[in-house]
């Protein structure tokens, strides 16, 4: 047993405290306004004292922090990339697209990513796919073919979205720690779920699915696919025998079932990390604990905004790690 | 003074030296183990200070309990009243074997109940109220110490000199 994060450990147990529960986030959504809700939010530390009347500011300054807190407890950066692939997958996909416009959109890039926005965006005008971490060029090429010349743009989603699905579980694999192993795996196989659902509903054809899906130990993309190919009776029916069969009992349920069952499988997957004292589990799960807490904020924040009543927003809301 | 005339002395000093540093030496890394743990609370809580301190230190009772049993056998063989007694190498090594119990088994629960600590000290950090229960953990772990303790210190003094 190694005892190299025990203090980091020990100081996340401490910050846990503050994560809110589901009983805070049910208090949050009981405010009656936008501006109450960020009121609550700024009582209980959010933001700074220049962001309180601007949500989306303190969502971003909270986000902020947790990176702040993680470069406190002096752990390797790299342990955490697994988690920022998404990001920059997403800041790919923009650039991608934003390459074909004169006038790029303001605000479509992530900014705490190894490879920034606007550096990207160079990187696919000027085809300089090389410059691109591994694993990235090969499908950034295979996109910008995809948008450019055969005007496809689901194909370029697709190309995109499996390149970064292959990343994380090739990454997640390949990781020494067990939380980011069973994090990858089951970021992976409820991406392959969600696939399987939504091609079903939409009546692609298999070589759509298999394009789209990503290979993990979990889950038999060749039977998920001919099971979606089947009908939404066949994936609940194969995901029974599997270790996601809360997907198959939430898909029975609603779509929306569904969806929060794919969200909350993360937390549930990380929630052993509760119980451990000397790995870095603790503080990875801390991080996405973390970026849950703020996604369930902002959705909350977008209902209010949006005066949803409080049952519609209710719904949405996903479970907390605390 | 030749070494070798004074077998039986050198073999009974080298029972309260292993006795002294090895159960010192597992009191040590259980102490910076538990205080890795408790620094990391109260950078963010120094409210618990005081909690945490408590817990941080049972693994400090092994290396007492060497320096008891050290004492013990510098005392028996009259190291400790300016004249020493006149050992044969087997009753040296009797002492030694004496002395081993507490400086093994200091040296393993040493480091475990710091561990034990470590984690408790976690209990404390999300839930204080539970103080009393995060203590009994690493407490249990003492338990060993103890009854190596026990006969380490039945030995010294049993062996007659």
């Amino acid at each position: 047993m190694s005892e190299k994060y025990t203090y980091a450990v020990a100081r996340i147990r401490a910050l846990e405290v503050s994560l809110f529960s589901n009983a805070v986030i049910d208090q949050l959504i009981a405010c009656q306004s936008y501006e109450q809700c960020l009121q609550f939010l700024a009582e209980r530390g959010w933001g700074d004292t220049d962001t309180s009347a601007d949500g989306e500011k303190m969502l971003k300054r909270e986000e902020e922090k947790i990176w702040q807190t993680v470069r406190e407890l002096s752990i390797d950066k790299k342990k955490f990339e697994v988690l920022s692939y998404q990001k920059l997958f997403h800041n790919l996909k923009a650039a991608v697209k934003a390459a074909c416009v004169k006038e790029v959109p303001r605000d479509i890039f992530y900014e705490d990513t190894e490879v920034s926005g606007q550096e990207m965006l160079d990187i696919i005008r000027e085809k300089d796919f090389g410059r691109l971490p591994a694993g990235m060029s090969q499908a950034a090429q295979q996109a910008c073919d995809a948008l450019l010349h055969a005007g496809d743009g689901q194909l370029c989603d697709i190309i995109i979205d499996r390149a970064a699905l292959d990343a994380i579980y090739k990454a997640g694999m390949e990781s020494e720690d067990e939380i980011i192993r069973d994090y990858a795996r089951s970021v992976v196989a409820v991406a392959d779920i969600k696939i399987a659902v939504r091609a079903q509903k939409t009546a692609k054809s298999i070589e759509f699915m298999k394009q789209a899906m990503a290979e993990c130990g979990s889950i038999s993309v060749d039977q998920l696919a001919k099971a979606a190919l089947s009908g939404p009776e066949a994936i609940r029916d194969y995901l029974l025998g599997t270790e996601y069969a809360g997907g198959a009992e939430a898909l029975s349920e609603s779509m929306s079932a569904f969806e929060r069952w794919c969200d909350n499988r993360i937390i549930q997957t990380i929630s052993p990390q509760k119980y451990k004292a000397f790995t870095i589990g603790p503080v990875v799960a801390y991080v996405l604990a973390r970026q849950n807490e703020i996604k369930t904020v902002r959705i909350v924040l977008s209902g209010k905004r949006s005066e949803l009543p409080e049952g519609a927003i209710r719904e949405r809301v996903r479970e907390m790690y605390v | 003074m030749s070494i070798w005339e004074n077998l039986g002395l050198v073999y009974a000093l080298l029972g309260a030296a292993v006795a002294v540093f090895l159960a010192g030496a597992g009191s040590a890394i259980g102490v910076g183990i538990a205080g890795q743990a408790a620094a990391g609370v109260v950078t963010e809580d120094p409210s618990k200070f005081a909690k945490v301190l408590v817990i941080q230190l049972l693994p400090g009772t092994q290396g007492i309990y060497g320096l008891l049993v050290g004492f013990l056998t510098l005392s028996k063989i009259g190291l400790l009243g300016g004249g020493a007694a006149d050992l044969t190498p087997q009753t040296g090594l009797l002492i030694l074997a004496a002395c081993l119990p507490v400086g093994i088994v200091g040296l393993i629960s040493g480091k475990s109940q710091g561990q034990a600590a470590a984690a408790s000290i976690g209990i404390v950090a999300k839930k204080p109220e539970q103080f009393g229960k995060a203590m009994l953990f690493p407490a249990m772990v003492e338990t060993y110490a103890i009854l190596a303790l026990l006969i380490s210190i039945l030995a010294v003094t049993a062996i007659p000199v």
